[in-house]
């Protein structure tokens, strides 16, 4: 035996988009010696070490041969330590301690530890729906992931360890089937409206958004508890159909932020990235380009508090997911497409100083900070946002009210206005339209601004379950346009 | 066309110039002058001169004791605009809600009267007098302190191309003079000289309202003002105007009274009875939407559409989430 040859199959991620990797291991007479081709990234590199010892490790013979491992096509680049258990496969095969024929039967994904256990890695949704895709039956990945591969149709051959992977292949035993540690996860806390004292005209504003799935912007001085309103629209948003969660979870496994327990993303997501982000952090990026917090959010909530403090890159960068709900990151090495439908939420104060619209405080804020500060928020922006609601400080005895209804409440009446939403629009009456028309003349109202309150009017309509749009419901959407402190 | 080559030595030479000056240097200036051509380029810009020896220059203008030489126009307005009984409406830039809502109501109340309303294009109140007066049916007359393609404050350019289109923009200074400080008191004996009466919004001690209150007592031109809170430094000055004797504005009516005009019937608003309830609330009290909801029982929702059409019906103003009754009370 002068030379062996053996591949295994993996899947590489640009993007979200599974690309079939063939794993080839070269085994040859010479200097013993390990080589990785096929534009390796750095972790990928570094698979020669954790290969070498998972394999010693488990007890196999590392081949006292040459080795050259290529992963093709060679002009992708290859990012991640997925690759690892592959490898391990790949060179094993290539030895014959286990049969060829059998493993590229199978796609294989998962990093190897020193000592030869299989680690979980992010992406194995969408490595699986890429095998399965392709017609291969089973997948061979790391135990823990198996709740996430398993929403996938294929097979999953959960092993611990590479012995075990190895074991299988001989035929020898099947690996057993991976049962949680820790049963089954208490739900996420979600915030609730009911901690919320009065501000009657921004929860309204808050289940207009949730039934409408409009974009919503708080405004008003320090501590009125924007953040706090902002933090609560997730939970009165309805849990995501099944398709949705498998979309939104294909995401989040690729970010690494998947959490072992709950493989499947039922809730709404929330994401609240903090103001210093990076264009990159918000929408995605890197070399093998990674969701971005924009893209975290599909489906779900986007939070952005203190929304003039971002840079303004990063707010422009928005402007394209919140016109057409994708964002597409170019590489030279190609196109990765990532899906961001989310719901902004952001909050602002009226001025620099904060000191505007607070009866407390007086604002110290020169014409010219004024300007800069409104500059921050480009138009375009600022458009996109259906409801607006200025927040004043509310008086202390203004406090001393009840609480509001929970979330559990307002839920229902949200579900019920987006179905009728959906089934059944509203038609605007011709009151409504002469309203909507005086408006446009008496109010700086804008062509868009127009439109913007017609669609809100609609799920005035709808929450109110009203056949036709009112001129009452017109009136209502009036009160969240864009304010004068904010447009001008 | 002497009063054009002053307007444009002044220009040249950096100065304030309202009189025939004996140097050399405006006689060399003045000897090589072609008006024609200078009036040639006016038009193309689409701008207009009005000499102060023009039939057409505004009588009362034309009376203080230190004229401008002529006034530059732009705008669409005739020259017999500028002879209209006109009321200059001053005050601070820096504003509150209240100054503003106040200004921007008397604008509009006065120009619909059929007043001219005069002011200086500035931010605060000048701004929403304008704003307040093209709502009216745009009977105003913006005077800037820089030549009139200056757009200054630049964030009103919008604002003046608006006043331009129905009303003047008017300045002394040639265009492409650029704003400096001094010539904004000198601006302002412009604002007070245009007009019969003054009125006087929110001003601070020692402000450029107060000058141009000045100036029009000089005149003996009648000032009028809105009295302001007697805590808040913004009104201290216009407070004091009060307290040297000057007429208080308590309504519109105060000022079409002094023109002889009869006051359009102050219509008894046409609103819902919900909306009838919460204006009573917010003119009891400026307030927040959630404030009017405790006080009257109403949930967010019937707030948000009684205030809509209050706001439709031009009764009350927002700012900064609070709301506030516009026209005075009772």
């Amino acid at each position: 035996m002068a030379y062996v040859l053996a591949h295994s199959v993996t899947y590489a991620l640009i993007g979200l988009e599974p690309r079939r990797v063939e794993v080839e291991a070269h085994l040859q007479l010479g200097v013993p010696s390990f080589a990785i081709v096929g534009l390796a990234d750095r972790a990928c590199q570094e698979a020669k070490e954790r290969v070498r010892s998972g394999v010693t490790s488990a007890e196999l013979e590392w081949p006292k041969r040459r080795i050259t491992v290529n992963l093709a096509p060679a002009e992708l680049r290859k990012v991640g330590s997925g690759f690892d258990l592959p490898i391990a496969l790949a060179i094993l095969a290539a030895s014959r301690q286990i049969l060829p024929e059998r493993v590229i039967e199978h796609a294989a994904f998962g990093e190897l530890a020193l000592d030869g256990r299989v680690r979980p890695v992010g992406g194995v949704l969408a490595v699986a729906e890429g095998a399965w895709a392709e017609g291969l039956d089973r997948l061979v990945c790391a135990a823990e992931s198996t709740p996430e591969a398993q929403l996938a149709p294929i097979e999953i051959i959960p092993v611990h360890h590479l012995a075990e992977a190895v074991a299988y292949f001989r035929g020898e035993r099947d690996p057993p089937p991976y049962a949680s540690m820790n049963g089954v996860p208490p739900p996420l806390p979600v915030a609730d409206l009911a901690d919320v004292l009065g501000q009657q005209r921004a929860r309204r504003a808050l289940e207009l958004a949730a039934a409408g799935g409009h974009n919503l912007l708080f405004a008003g001085p320090p501590g009125t508890g924007k953040t706090m309103l902002g933090r609560r629209l997730p939970g009165i948003l309805p849990p995501l159909a099944r398709e949705e969660a498998i979309e939104v979870t294909r995401i989040h496994s690729v970010a690494g932020v998947l959490h072992p327990d709950r493989p499947l993303v039922s809730a709404p997501p929330f994401r609240a990235p903090h103001h210093s982000a990076s264009v990159a952090a918000i929408v995605g990026g890197g070399p093998g380009p990674r969701p971005g917090e924009a893209s975290l959010a599909h489906c779900g909530v986007l939070l952005l508090d203190e929304l003039p403090e971002f840079q303004r890159p990063a707010l422009e960068a928005l402007r394209q997911p919140l016109e057409d709900g994708t964002i597409s990151i170019a590489r030279a090495g190609g196109r990765a497409l990532f899906p961001a439908r989310f719901q902004l939420v952001g909050t602002m104060n009226l001025c620099p100083c904060g000191g505007r619209g607070d009866p407390a405080a007086e604002c110290s804020c020169s014409a010219q900070r004024l300007a800069a500060f409104r500059d921050k928020l480009s138009r375009a922006l600022v458009d996109r946002f259906d409801l607006v609601v200025t927040v004043p400080r509310p008086r202390a005895h203004e406090l001393e009210v009840e609480t509001g209804e929970p979330s559990a409440v307002i839920l229902p009446r949200v579900v019920a206005a987006r179905d009728r939403l959906c089934q059944s629009p509203p038609s605007r009456t011709s009151a409504a339209d002469d309203l909507l028309s005086r408006a446009v003349e008496r109010m700086p109202l804008s062509a868009r601004g127009r439109a913007r309150v017609a669609r809100v009017a609609a799920t005035a309509a709808a929450l109110a379950k009203s056949e036709h749009v009112e001129a009452d419901h017109v009136a209502e959407a009036l009160a969240y346009r864009t304010p004068r402190e904010i447009a001008a | 066309m002497t009063e054009l080559a002053l307007a444009a030595f002044a220009a040249e030479s950096n100065a304030h110039v309202v009189s025939r000056p004996r140097s050399r240097r405006f006689a060399r200036f003045a000897a090589c002058f072609d008006s024609r051509e200078y009036l040639r380029t006016l038009e193309r810009r689409g701008f207009r001169f009005l000499a102060r020896s023009d039939a057409g220059f505004p009588p009362l203008l034309g009376a203080i004791h230190d004229p401008p030489a002529g006034l530059f126009l732009r705008g669409a307005a005739d020259l017999g605009f500028l002879a209209r009984p006109a009321v200059a409406v001053v005050g601070a830039r820096a504003c509150s809600a209240y100054g503003s809502a106040v200004s921007r109501m008397l604008g509009r109340e006065l120009a619909s009267a059929g007043l001219l309303v005069v002011s200086g294009l500035a931010r605060g109140v000048d701004g929403e007098a304008h704003r307040g007066a093209l709502e009216g049916g745009g009977a105003t007359v913006a005077v800037l302190g820089c030549g009139i393609d200056r757009d200054y404050p630049a964030a009103h350019a919008r604002l003046a191309a608006e006043i331009a289109e129905s009303g003047l923009v008017v300045s002394e200074y040639a265009p492409g003079v650029e704003p400096a400080p001094w010539r904004f008191p000198a601006r302002n004996r412009i604002v007070a000289g245009l007009a019969a009466v003054t009125v006087v919004i929110e001003a601070r001690e020692g402000s450029g309202a107060l000058i141009t209150a000045d100036f029009a007592l000089e005149e003996g031109r009648e000032v009028l003002v809105v009295p302001g809170e007697i805590t808040s430094s913004l009104s201290a000055g216009s407070n004091a105007l009060l307290r040297l004797g000057a007429t208080p504005l308590t309504r519109p009516e105060d000022v079409l009274e002094l023109f002889g005009l009869e006051a359009t019937v102050p219509e008894a608003p046409d609103v819902s009875p919900v909306a009838r309830t919460v204006l009573e609330r917010v003119q009891d009290e400026p307030r927040g939407a959630d404030a009017i909801g405790r006080s009257t029982g109403l949930g967010a929702g019937e707030v948000a559409v009684a205030l809509a059409e209050l706001e439709l019906a031009g009764l009350v103003s927002e700012s900064a989430g609070v709301y506030r009754g516009v026209r005075p009370a009772g």
